[in-house]
């Protein structure tokens, strides 16, 4: 029954061990760095310390001697376990505060390292306005720059002698009798868009149109424009309004106060403009004695782009029966909703392509 | 067109409202408020003064007086005055001190040449009725002494400028914006064209129309024992001024006068130059005229002409002949009144480069109705205002026009506008139109005669815009709307009357679209993509010239000098359409160099326009009247250029910047090429890298892009020539790419992604130095096999080491297998493999073997 050792080892003696555990927080205590700490753990608190090996001799002693020996080395073993972790979290904290702040850097210093890009805002103007259209259900229609002059004129109701027809407005490509121009308007698209697709339809079609503007603040002969078209059973003029009412409330806010005034278009009958109300301000410069506005000369609006009923007659020559149905179409100024939404007052910074007009915009408008 | 409130409101009974209150209306009703210009408003204490005594004072370099003037004071007021047209006895206007004239100049009393000026006698540029006068302003003897002079003269007046849309030739003139005024404000309107004329008592003048496409209808009316040198009254000149027409002679204003009264151009001719009978015909081969202005001009076959036995003596509607003009010594008048084509007076008018005033009216249209009151009413100024007589008679050529007459449901302008009108409603407001309205459908007649929009309407097109329903009224326009001729035409004079601010806001239900194309996607990604590495995208002009295909050292016969040339450029050095992005690109790069931004890297993406090499020479104009045939749309794009969209970069400078981390790297060909193909890789498509020469870039430093065998574009660096001609920083790179070549691919596939470990085995290669590492990299992963998940180049080593002439390639390759660790002798096969294969494919040897 008794196979154990009856002789006790030193270890146990209750003197030994309290000169080990002494020695241990002696010599926590005395570590100076976390190196030497590691040491003292290895030395007082490794496999090969008085105490483990103490703790190793427990199962040698009679059993009744067990339970006090096995208490008296586990208090021990706390001990020290609790004085090094202590001393751990002493010496860390020592360290992060001096070693750590050694290696601080200067976290100002910059890093233009890496080039900066940036997309063209009048490109993704013209993505924010398609997707304003596109979450209604439109799609987005392209056409030729360089048209055909049947389809941005004959087809548009725009008569062969329309002033709009001469060359003091339009590009003629080869000759003036080549029937070829650079498209002065994205209207065509209209054309494209009625005689491709199945009816209904509703397009919206931003893109670059050309007349023959010098370049000032204000004029571009290279501008932009976003196109819209929807031809449907029972479309009204409530329905352009309510169309160009949101998209208007997606361009600048909401609360942007909008109006419409008859105009005059040969593409669409009956033809309105729409205006916004003057953003500096808010329509105050037209009453009489009050200050003048730059921006809206006074009026108290600006004009934003045009709009109306699609004439039946470009119905028929798209071959839609104008009995049947009915649509709508508009068109807006992209650099004016530049200028309007970004307080871009030169439309020559819009052209030019000096990276510090564009950069600002980076990825999106 | 500007209109004087005062004016305006003797033909309408407004309320007392502002000038901006009848504006706002009016922009209401369509014609748009431009601007309101108050004159007089400021004027105060100009009284009128009778001059009693004048001393010449002589010891000043010019005249000047010293009067006493009688301004119904108790004791006259002394004035010195530098002007000296007026005499003792005249009556003149007297500003007195402490008043003000136009501009705020205050007068007042002070001591000048010596002399105690108690006041000043003013001129009309100084009482703001004329831009510069040459005297005082001598007002008429029997003028009330101490009266007011803004009163007695009505300078207080507010002018309003309204934009007129082309469709509205009628409110070119107070009549007709008088009338819109009327139903705006639904005051009374009274008609200045409803005036009591003769029309009996035969002709005056012989005249006929020849041609009735030109005109349909022309009258004459004479004035006899007119006096030249009787003035313009002061009135008439003001409201010229304020119309903006400058005041010329009696004969002039008063015809000028009347247009703007009523909206009829008239031409007056001293009749005593006139040869026989006057005819209106187009022009003959070689016929000639020397207008007004002393220019000669040659008349083309389809000009309108007024002639007479010596040939053109006016072109019609545009400007009159200088032979008959009213001079100095005219005392017998013809006052022309005619209703002339409207296309045919546009096409005169833009053939000659001339637009009058008279012109502007015609091609927008005129009231058919109008020329004998018209000329009636000019006859009447010039006999009360000059002491002429009118000459009994009137000649009066007439071509007989149906009139046109347009049937709508009632019904209709309600469905357009998207909100019901009654039926009384619908007629009350074409009623208020000038229209007549009856009830019942008549057939379709159109517009007929000379429309001012010059399109015929009738037969089958009138069918097609016939619109169907129930409760229909047939609508005659008045004869001054020349522009109402479609069902629609009616629709927009009643929605506007009522209000366009009155239509409610709803939004359509549109049906599900399908979203962004996939090619719409790709290019929204590809702009994304080189945002994000570092370039900034510029929209430049299309517009290129052969010097900017010069610069790119393109050879004779390359297809990008094959260009589209605009008949009417805007610079005679760019007159072409470009080819290709880069000229616009290096462009925009050189302007941002020479601003100071020496690094810079720039994208464009925009459509070249390349001409087909066997395009017809003209896109047809097609019929409007129906849908144009498959074989008409497809004449139309044979002869229109390809169009396909391109993206191209150029970059120069540092692309990796230098700074405190270290030195920075130059932007090279690597750059460009990379650009290329993280546009690709957008696409889904693998680039394929060859290398090429190419203009305009660097023999040695220029890549051909393709995906697969399609060519797709070039990159690299520039050829040094370019760089000199554009004046670019040395080694500029450059990549240009067709994006309409590159289909989006299809979803991506995923593969599954293996857990298990990765063996990584590195190889030295030595190759010729000439040897392309695309294809050494191509032969090891051909040799590699299924195992191979990645291959990298990590060095290559052109040293002695490697041998004269060759270079040495270090790859790492990872291998890996979905299923296995793999063991050590399977990597190592592999490796050994691709070794092989790139042996044998490229020569390529183990280094160090």
């Amino acid at each position: 029954m008794s196979d154990y050792d009856p002789v006790e080892v030193t270890p146990l003696h209750a003197d030994e061990l309290a000169r080990a555990e002494a020695d241990a927080l002696a010599a926590i205590t005395s570590a100076a760095d976390l190196d030497a700490l590691k040491q003292v753990r290895l030395a007082h608190a490794g496999d090969r310390s008085p105490i483990a090996l103490a703790n190793r001799e427990i199962g040698a002693l009679p059993p009744a001697a067990r339970a006090e020996a096995g208490k008296r080395i586990g208090g021990a073993r706390k001990a020290v376990a609790d004085a090094l972790a202590v001393r751990q979290a002493e010496l860390e904290a020592e360290r992060d505060a001096k070693v750590l702040i050694e290696e601080t850097v200067d976290v100002t210093l910059p890093w233009d390292r890496a080039p900066r890009g940036a997309r063209h805002p009048l490109t993704t103007l013209q993505e924010r306005v398609a997707d304003c259209f596109v979450a209604m259900g439109y799609e987005v229609a392209e056409g030729p720059e360089l048209e055909a002059e049947w389809y941005n004129f004959d087809a548009l109701n725009i008569a062969p002698d329309h002033p709009a027809r001469s060359d003091h407005d339009t590009f003629f490509v080869e000759s003036t009798e080549s029937g070829k121009v650079l498209r002065t308007q994205t209207s065509p698209v209209q054309i494209r868009a009625l005689l491709a697709r199945d009816l209904p339809v509703y397009v919206i079609s931003p893109g670059k149109v050309f007349r023959t503007d010098e370049l000032d603040a204000t004029h571009t002969p290279v501008f932009h424009q976003v196109e819209g078209l929807a031809v449907d059973k029972g479309l009204t003029m409530a329905h352009l309004k309510g169309t160009l009412d949101r998209f208007a409330e997606v361009m600048f806010g909401e609360g942007i106060s909008t109006r419409f005034r008859p105009n005059y278009f040969p593409f669409t009958e009956p033809s309105a403009e729409m205006d916004l109300r003057c953003f500096v301000c808010r329509g105050a410069s037209a009453t009489p004695g009050s200050p003048p506005c730059r921006t809206c000369k006074s009026e108290g609006w600006i004009e934003w782009g045009g709009c109306g009923m699609v004439n039946p007659r470009v119905l028929v020559a798209c071959g839609v029966d104008p009995s049947v149905y009915s649509g709508f179409a508009f068109g807006m100024g992209i650099e004016r909703t530049l200028m309007f939404r970004h307080n871009a007052e030169d439309m020559r910074d819009m052209i030019e392509g000096d990276i510090r007009f564009t950069l600002p915009f980076g990825l999106e408008v | 067109m500007k209109v004087p409130l005062s004016w305006l409101r003797e033909y309408v009974d407004l309320p007392p409202v502002t000038a901006h209150e009848i504006a706002d209306k009016l922009t209401a009703a369509g014609l748009k408020l431009e601007n309101i210009v108050s004159h007089g408003h400021e004027i105060k204490n100009v009284v009128v003064g009778r001059v009693l005594e004048i001393e010449e004072l002589t010891e000043f370099k010019k005249p000047i007086r010293h009067c006493r003037v009688d301004v119904g004071e108790a004791m006259p007021r002394e004035i010195v005055c530098g002007a000296v047209n007026f005499a003792v006895g005249d009556v003149v206007p007297v500003a007195l001190p402490g008043s003000v004239l136009p501009g705020g100049f205050e007068i007042g009393s002070r001591k000048t040449y010596g002399r105690l000026s108690d006041g000043m006698i003013c001129s009309e540029a100084e009482l703001g009725i004329a831009d510069s006068s040459p005297g005082i302003l001598v007002l008429p003897a029997d003028t009330v002494i101490g009266a007011d002079v803004v009163e007695l003269l009505g300078l207080r007046d507010d002018v309003l400028e309204l934009e007129i849309t082309p469709d509205c030739g009628y409110a070119l003139s107070v009549r007709g914006v008088a009338r819109e005024a009327a139903t705006a404000f639904g005051a009374a309107f009274h008609d200045p064209a409803a005036i009591g004329f003769p029309v009996a008592g035969g002709g005056s003048h012989p005249a006929s129309i020849a041609d009735a496409t030109a005109c349909d209808r022309f009258v004459l009316r004479a004035v006899s024992g007119f006096d030249p040198a009787a003035p313009s009254p002061l009135w008439m000149r003001v409201r010229l001024a304020r119309a903006g027409m400058r005041p010329v002679s009696l004969a002039v204003d008063v015809t000028n006068y009347v247009m703007l009264e009523l909206g009829q151009p008239l031409h007056a001719f001293d009749r005593a130059t006139v040869r026989g009978e006057i005819v209106v015909r187009r022009a003959e081969p070689g016929e000639t005229l020397e207008t007004l202005d002393h220019v000669v001009r040659k008349l083309h076959p389809e000009d309108i002409l007024i002639t007479d036995d010596s040939g053109p003596i006016s072109m019609a509607g545009t400007m009159g002949g200088l032979a008959t003009e009213i001079s100095d010594g005219s005392t017998a008048i013809l006052i022309e009144a005619a209703h002339f084509s409207a296309t045919g007076i546009a096409r005169e008018s833009r053939r000659h480069n001339l637009v009058s005033e008279a012109s502007k009216r015609f091609e927008r249209g005129v009231d058919r109705d109008l020329p004998l009151a018209a000329s009636w009413r000019a006859v009447e100024l010039l006999c009360s205002l000059g002491g002429g007589t009118a000459e009994p008679g009137v000649t009066h050529a007439s071509i007989e026009v149906e009139p046109v007459a347009i049937t709508i449901p009632a019904g209709h302008p309600g469905r357009v506008a998207g909100v019901p009108y009654s039926k009384e409603t619908v007629v009350l407001r074409l009623e208020q139109v000038g229209c007549t309205v009856v009830d019942g459908a008549v057939a379709h007649t159109g517009g007929a005669g000379l429309a001012a929009s010059g399109v015929v309407s009738g037969g089958d097109l009138a069918g097609k815009l016939a619109v169907a329903g129930d409760d229909p009224i047939t609508v005659y326009p008045p004869s001054w709307r020349t522009d109402l001729t479609d069902p629609n035409d009616l629709a927009e004079e009643v929605i506007r009357l009522e209000g366009y601010d009155q239509l409610p806001s709803v939004l359509p239900a549109a049906p599900a679209g399908a979203g962004l194309t996939e090619t719409q996607r790709l290019r929204r990604r590809v702009g994304r993509a080189l945002a994000l590495s570092g370039y900034v995208e510029v929209l430049s002009y299309p517009f290129i010239g052969v010097r900017d295909l010069d610069g790119l050292q393109l050879p004779e016969g390359d297809a990008r000098r094959r260009a589209a040339r605009l008949v009417n450029p805007l610079s005679e050095d760019e007159p072409l359409m470009r080819t290709t992005l880069l000229p616009g690109l290096l462009k925009t790069l050189v302007r941002n160099v020479g601003r100071g931004f020496t690094d810079v890297a720039l994208f464009e993406t925009g459509l070249v326009y390349r001409p087909k090499p066997d395009a017809p020479a003209t896109a047809p104009i097609l019929r409007v009247d129906r849908t144009p045939t498959g074989d008409e749309r497809g004449w139309i794009e044979a002869a229109l250029p390809d169009q396909p969209v391109r993206v191209a970069v150029v970059l120069a400078g540092e692309f990796d910047r230098s700074g405190w981390w270290g030195a920075g790297r130059a932007a090279s060909w690597a750059d460009a090429i990379e650009a290329a193909r993280s546009v690709a890789r957008e696409a889904g498509a693998e680039l394929d890298v060859r290398a090429d020469r190419h203009e305009p870039w660097h023999p040695g430093r220029c890549a051909a892009l393709y995906v697969g065998e399609t060519l797709v574009g070039h990159a690299g660096e520039l050829h040094p020539r370019v760089a000199e001609a554009y004046g670019l920083p040395p080694r500029t790179a450059a990549m240009e790419l067709e994006l309409s070549r590159l289909t989006p691919a299809g979803p991506a596939q995923t593969r599954p992604v293996s857990g298990y470990p990765m063996a990584t085995q590195d190889v030295a290669l030595i190759v010729p130095a000439d040897t392309p590492v695309t294809a050494v990299e191509d032969a090891l992963r051909a040799g590699a096999g299924e195992l191979l998940e990645s291959i990298r180049l990590f060095d290559v080593y052109a040293g002695a080491q490697a041998g004269a002439g060759n270079k040495s390639l270090a790859y790492t390759l990872r291998f890996r297998a979905p299923d296995r660790t793999l063991t050590a002798e399977e990597t190592t096969a592999a490796r050994e493999a691709a070794v092989a294969t790139a042996a044998e494919r490229t020569g390529a040897q183990l280094r160090g073997a």
